[in-house]
């Protein structure tokens, strides 16, 4: 698995005034395949998952990935790492569901017909094969959930980090996303609010305040964010 | 406008699904530019007769070419009331026609062509802005979110009038304009933030 080092993190939003840090001085090493983050609304998960492609840059520290600065070898970085949003309309990019696939694959220096197989492979894979020619905006909430995470997995990431994928899912959608989690071979950073996506996940992190205030199994880490909120 | 009013490919095997992106965007252009020239009723005529023809050579369901017509007579029927009464009947059915007849090829070249058939042919006609640092990939990229972009602000517009009714604010121009606005950007955004983490700004 990938080692993920977040040494000596932090990071603020907004300036002067309006300054607000998100994230205070986090050390975490990651090379477990499943590894879940949890926390409350503004705890500073999502911001924390976003510094693992580069799409947040830290204010200090650095973050690596298999020794890759997502700073200084961002391309590199977000080739290796696939990110999957809650909100799945705001990542297809295309009208139809074969050509939002087949779009993670452009610039990859691949031919039309390794695009069209991959792109196949993809759609059967994750049980869009009926909807290739479909219209994208007309597809459910949980299987656009599932097509943004083909068009990412399509790519054949090393890591994926989902944050909060299963937010405006209902239960019976939540629980195919996590069938499919649980079956991927790759590295899974998985921000969640739905504590019972991390069953039998390797690694959990506790965040409170832009801290990690636990990182332990699942059962103690989730039993840590219980006492936290009820405090 | 109803969402499922904006034309989407409509998968097929007609000689007009077969033709290439590059010939039919072609046609589109070329099509612009004559009706900019032909403005007679008969000319119109003339231009949208082929247009309906090729509907009916790419064996398109009615009711899709039907949905469009309707859509597209929210704007025609007044653009042609009001150039009868300030110009002539002539004018109003040369300027509505035209209006007409290009918004149907369009529908008819986006339910016809793959989106990305249509982007790998913009980027190849572009391919010479390189020269000029602009990425050809981007233009094309452009492109296929502008496709994109018309449905999903349709939904976004359509929630927005939900809401609306659901606060009894019917009739107010600002309670809808305002949160599509806000929400469009907010969509914007997001869409951004997505299409970094899958390495298109790189």
């Amino acid at each position: 698995m990938p080692e993920i080092r977040v040494a000596s993190v932090s990071h603020s939003f907004g300036d002067g005034a309006t300054r607000r840090p998100v994230l205070r001085d986090v050390d975490v090493t990651l090379t477990e395949h499943r590894i879940g983050v949890v926390g409350a609304n503004g705890s500073g998960k999502s911001t924390f998952a976003r510094l693992l492609n580069g799409l947040v840059h830290p204010d200090s520290g650095t973050v690596t990935v298999d020794g890759r600065d997502t700073v200084r070898d961002g391309r590199e970085v977000r080739r290796r790492v696939g990110f999957c949003f809650t909100d799945p309309d705001a990542q297809i990019v295309m009208p139809t569901v074969a050509e939002d696939i087949a779009f993670g694959l452009r610039r990859r220096g691949l031919t039309k017909d390794e695009v069209r197989a991959r792109t196949q492979g993809a759609l059967t894979a994750y049980g869009l094969e009926g909807h290739a020619d479909h219209p994208a905006h007309l597809l459910s909430g949980g299987q656009k959930q599932l097509l943004a995470l083909a068009s990412v997995l399509v790519t054949d990431p090393d890591l994926l980090v989902l944050d909060e994928p299963t937010t405006l899912l209902d239960l019976r959608n939540a629980e195919m996303v996590r069938r499919l989690v649980d079956g991927l071979s790759q590295q899974v950073v998985l921000v969640t609010h739905h504590l019972d996506l991390l069953d039998g996940f390797d690694r959990v992190l506790v965040f409170d305040d832009g801290r990690v205030v636990h990182d332990g199994t699942p059962a103690d880490a989730v039993a840590a964010y219980r006492s936290l909120v009820a405090r | 406008m109803p969402v499922t009013a904006v034309p989407l490919y409509l998968p097929g095997a007609s000689p007009v699904h077969r033709l290439g992106a590059g010939p039919k965007l072609l046609l589109l252009l070329a099509t612009g530019v004559t009706l900019a020239v032909w403005r007679s009723p008969w000319q119109v005529a003339v231009a949208l007769g082929a247009v309906l023809l090729l509907y009916a050579v790419a064996r398109l369901p009615l009711r899709v070419l039907a949905r469009q017509v309707v859509a597209l007579a929210w704007v025609a029927v007044p653009l042609l009331a009001f150039q009868w009464v300030f110009a002539s009947w002539r004018t109003g059915v040369g300027v509505v026609g035209s209006f007409v007849t290009l918004v149907l090829l369009a529908g008819l070249v986006t339910l016809t062509t793959r989106t990305t058939a249509m982007v790998d042919a913009v980027v190849r006609v572009c391919g010479w802005l390189r020269k000029f640092g602009v990425d050809p990939e981007r233009v094309g990229l452009l492109l296929a979110l502008g496709i994109r972009s018309v449905h999903v602000v349709l939904g976004l517009a359509q929630e927005v009038r939900e809401a609306q009714h659901a606060r009894g604010l019917r009739s107010s121009p600002r309670a809808f304009a305002v949160p599509l606005i806000v929400r469009s950007l907010r969509h914007a955004d997001r869409l951004g933030e997505a299409l970094s983490a899958r390495g298109v700004d790189d």
